[in-house]
């Protein structure tokens, strides 16, 4: 019998909703995390979660016109409509569960304003949105007594006829390697920011879900578009969060001049994210930086205001950057944040199609950042990601427990256990030949921050692409140096390794596919939008050397046609 | 600069395993955190040195450890604000948990605390259509304690969990505040009743450490002492600590000093004699050494003793 109907892999936003919602849908769900669920990388989402339910102005159209436009009309309309009508009952229910969102003086939830919308529609827990949402979705985990394997690390998804039927993981405690069979699996495993170096993601987003999901035959969405984020630190990468921004911090170049007024003369600082990366780089390049930097500066706001609201901004400023922000303005600059592509889901979150335009392993559904639904196009808007995670977390519960219900009891083999311990143990054989897996993460980090960044060109992706191909060679001969069971984070780093270069390949691959610009993908040698030839998907798959096979997909557009993007 | 580091190493997987103190020398960047240089360890020197880590900004908690004896989140401590002149930097795992690896403690006993205090809201009858109506006063007085990244820095080196480990702990009585003080939550009473009892609020010793360690400002103390004043309102005053916290105040208003004799009668219960004959011979001791006041009825009044009383009305009345 199968150890669950439900197995989701994944405790951050999108796997804690989907884990609660199959529980309540009736299912025996379980939920597999390789570090504790509330050290998930949704804790560090500051800013806050977007809904159209406020204001008499506001409305789920422009809530959506506004996710449409962001995306540079790269996004699956059906998905944002949908998404976009779930959002007010979806911020309803995560204030049942407990999440003490800000109020107005009525008593009822309050919004701040942020990037690339229309209306004040973000909602908020100070600047610890991620967080205060992250740990009340644990609570309810606890209160309903989900089975939590806790620091597992899963190496290999199984897949049998075309089935997928549950993992294979490494218990880090331990170091023992398990089989948890489940009649559906939800992936929900984050995104791949630390391919880049530096970026705002945590060390453990390392896009193992989407390479797991890859190697089992499911197909990759714009893998190219990865945003950078506006006002990231200098030094180490950390966020500070858009947040700032919202409340009404200033962007200036070296002689002090709000250069957005240049760029995007009426949403200024709060035009979408791609367009002020990009009008920072530029001022940077023109010789209006300092040290590779522009400046953040919240000073007008007054200190009452920056301690209170901007309490962690403040503190992360002057823990990481030895800068008191209520006298100075801090150096910020763009930096790797997200990434819009991911394994591609249909609305109602599975990764395989019917009609088999597209292809992944029946039972396998996706949601949050490992996915691409396409909520999110060519560039994400603030606050609309935690918005993704829950209603597709939800979603994928949902359909998961049904999809369960229906399958037969089918015994799996043990082939998969035996199979990943041998590889395990191949990996510890292997000769130490003086390579190191920190090293060449930094190879690939860097390659692809000078090449698939804010400007891109053909040539600059032609030779990340030839280092990664380069790394995934010296890859399959880096050693693993410490061979112990219990907490073997140098096993752990080695098995992320590999995942990260399926990602990074896949993104060079994407961006040399799309020849145009569009959102966050800006080639310097193509610098327009091109809709008669490029809107539409790429789409990558394994092909049988190893390699992606590329070719791409339709957008879906209910009404909404593109427009020239201005702010 | 140059960084030493003395970090504690253990291997479960040993033949014979027992902790032990290894050196390592390192150049670093003078704006390196504690974490970055043990990164850099486990990059350049030693893939084998176990630590969680994670975010590197002080939010996902999983980087607590003893940095020279007090735990702190490595990433949110400077290199340089802990490095003395020709010293190494120690670095240990946290306390009163059991060592796992290295630097990874097993945090059982902590969730299991958290566990204790039942974390979730617990509705008053049925949920509103829309958002429960709440002043932003009272979700704002509850961001400090959900500020909580749960990284165990405070029960590593909390003293009185260190001599009981049946203590319930400043993060999860923290936690157990969030729900007391949340004004949407229904079971405020049953919760203050559990946190009266052995284990609960009273156990604390109010030795200030939770507060000084704690990474985000949760101040858990605070939160307890907070919690100590709703169990005394709401349930009343029942048990050894509530009524300790009453005879100190009552001695003080009276006669402007502590009787101490009387403290110990009045907390433990005029007929507890057992209990009382167990203190006696270190009340003898006390006494001899001229530590201890005489007893009621000689404990006398002194002198100011009513600007102590009129201090002690005053806020009585300002409490009404
Ligand atoms: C600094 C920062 C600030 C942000 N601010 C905002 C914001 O204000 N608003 C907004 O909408 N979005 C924001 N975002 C984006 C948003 O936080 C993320 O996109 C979102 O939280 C992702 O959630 P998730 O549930 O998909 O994945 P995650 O929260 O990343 O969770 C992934 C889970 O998968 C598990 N996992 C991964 N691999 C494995 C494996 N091999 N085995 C087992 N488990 C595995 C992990 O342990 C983890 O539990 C921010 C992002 C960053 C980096
Ligand atoms: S003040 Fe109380 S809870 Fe805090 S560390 Fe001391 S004994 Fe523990
Ligand atoms: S109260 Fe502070 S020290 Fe204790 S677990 Fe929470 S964040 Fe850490
Ligand atoms: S690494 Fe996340 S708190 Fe230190």
């Amino acid at each position: 019998m199968a150890d669950h109907d439900v197995l989701v892999v994944g405790a951050g936003l999108a796997g804690m909703r989907a884990a609660i919602a199959a529980h309540r849908a009736g299912a025996n769900v379980a939920m597999m995390s390789k570090v504790h669920p509330v050290r998930s990388h949704s804790n560090a989402a500051q800013g806050g979660i977007n809904a159209a339910m406020r204001g008499a102005e506001d409305s789920v159209d422009s809530h959506v016109y506004d996710t449409v436009k962001g995306s540079d009309y790269l996004g699956d309309q059906d998905a944002i409509e949908f998404m976009c009508a779930e959002a007010p009952q979806e911020i309803i229910n995560l204030e049942h569960m407990g999440v003490i969102f800000n109020r107005d003086e009525e008593g009822r939830l309050g919004t701040r304003a942020f990037g690339g919308a229309s209306y004040a529609r973000t909602f908020f827990v100070a600047d610890i949105t991620g967080q205060a949402i992250l740990h009340v979705m644990y609570e309810q985990i606890l209160k309903a007594g989900v089975r939590s394997y806790e620091e597992w690390f899963v190496t290999d998804l199984i897949v049998e006829d075309g089935e997928c039927r549950g993992v294979v993981a490494i218990e880090m405690l331990t170091g023992k390697l398990h089989q948890v069979t489940a009649k559906a699996v939800v992936l929900a495993s984050g995104g791949v920011g630390r391919a880049f170096e530096p970026s705002t993601n945590a060390l453990i987003c390392t896009g193992d879900g989407i390479a797991l999901a890859y190697r089992a035959g499911a197909t990759l969405l714009d893998m190219e578009m990865v945003q950078y984020h506006p006002t990231t630190l200098a030094g180490n990468g950390i966020l500070l969060s858009e947040a700032a921004r919202g409340e009404g911090a200033y962007l200036l170049n070296s002689k002090g001049e709000r250069f957005m007024d240049g760029y995007a003369p009426n949403m200024r600082e709060l035009a979408s994210r791609d367009v002020v990366s990009r009008a920072e780089a530029t001022e940077i390049e023109e010789g209006r930086g300092v040290d590779g930097c522009v400046f953040l500066d919240v000073r007008h706001l007054g200190a009452e205001a920056i301690r209170t609201k901007l309490k962690y901004i403040y503190e992360a400023a002057l823990d990481y950057a030895g800068i008191d922000m209520i006298t100075e303005p801090v150096p910020i600059r763009p930096g790797q944040h997200y990434i819009m592509g991911g394994v591609k889901t249909d609305p109602q979150t599975r990764t395989w199609d019917p009609d088999g335009a597209w292809s992944g392993p029946r039972g396998l559904f996706a949601a949050g950042e490992v996915a691409c639904v396409s909520v999110h196009g060519g560039n994400r808007l603030g606050a609309n990601s935690l918005l993704e995670t829950v209603v597709f977390g939800k979603v994928a519960g949902e359909m998961a427990t049904a999809h369960a219900k229906e399958q037969p009891d089918t015994p799996v083999s043990g082939a998969h256990l035996a199979d990943a311990e041998a590889r395990i143990k191949a990996l510890f054989g292997r000769p130490d030949n003086g390579e190191r897996t920190a090293k060449l993460r930094l190879d690939m980090g860097n390659a692809m921050n000078e090449h698939l960044a804010v400007f891109r060109d053909e040539d600059g992706m032609q030779s990340a692409l030839g280092t990664v191909h380069g790394l995934q060679e010296r890859y399959t001969e880096l050693p693993v140096v410490h061979k112990g069971g219990v907490y073997n984070t140098d096993l752990i780093f080695h098995l992320e390794l590999g995942y990260m270069l399926d990602c990074a390949e896949t993104i060079c691959e994407g961006g040399l596919l799309r020849k145009e610009s569009r959102g966050a993908h800006y080639r310097r040698d193509m610098t327009e939008r091109d809709d008669t030839a490029w809107l539409k998907h790429t789409m990558a798959n394994v092909g049988e050397d190893g390699r992606p096979v590329m070719g791409s997909l339709p957008v879906t557009v209910t009404k909404w046609e593109p427009q020239k993007r201005v702010y | 600069m140059q960084a030493n580091l003395r970090v504690s190493r253990y291997d479960p997987e040993a033949p014979e395993p027992s902790a032990r103190m290894q050196d390592y020398q390192i150049e670093v960047p003078e704006h390196f955190t504690v974490l970055d240089a043990l990164i850099q360890v486990r990059e350049e020197e030693d893939p084998s040195l176990a630590m969680r880590c994670s975010c590197r900004a002080s939010i996902c908690g999983s980087c607590a450890m003893r940095v020279n004896g007090q735990a702190r989140l490595a990433c949110k401590t400077r290199l340089s604000a802990v490095a003395a002149e020709g010293e190494p930097v120690t670095i240990e795992p946290m306390g009163n948990q059991r060592v796992v690896k290295d630097l990874v403690v097993d945090l059982g006993l902590f969730w299991n605390k958290i566990r204790a205090v039942e974390p979730y809201l617990q509705p008053a009858g049925d949920e509103p259509e829309e958002e429960y109506i709440a002043s932003d006063e009272s979700m704002q007085n509850l961001i400090t304690p959900m500020g909580c990244i749960m990284c165990g820095a405070c029960v590593s080196d909390c003293t009185a969990l260190e001599v009981d480990e049946n203590f319930l702990g400043p993060a999860a009585l923290a936690k157990a505040y969030r729900f007391v003080a949340d004004p949407r939550d229904g079971a405020s009473h049953e919760r203050l009743q559990t946190l009266n009892e052995y284990g609960g609020v009273w156990d604390c010793t109010r030795c200030y450490m939770c507060v000084e360690v704690c990474p985000v400002g949760v101040a858990p103390m605070d939160r307890i002492m907070e919690l100590r004043d709703s169990v005394m309102n709401e349930v009343g005053v029942t048990t050894p600590g509530a009524r300790h916290v009453e005879s100190f105040a009552r001695s003080v208003a009276r006669s402007g000093w502590l009787d101490e004799t009387m403290l110990a009668v009045d907390s433990w219960g005029r007929f507890n004699i057992p209990k009382l004959l167990s203190q006696a011979p270190l009340g003898l001791r006390v006494l001899v050494r001229g530590k201890l006041p005489l007893p009621w009825p000689f404990h006398h009044k002194r002198a100011g003793a009513e600007f102590v009383g009129r201090i002690f009305k005053r806020w009585e009345s300002r409490k009404q």
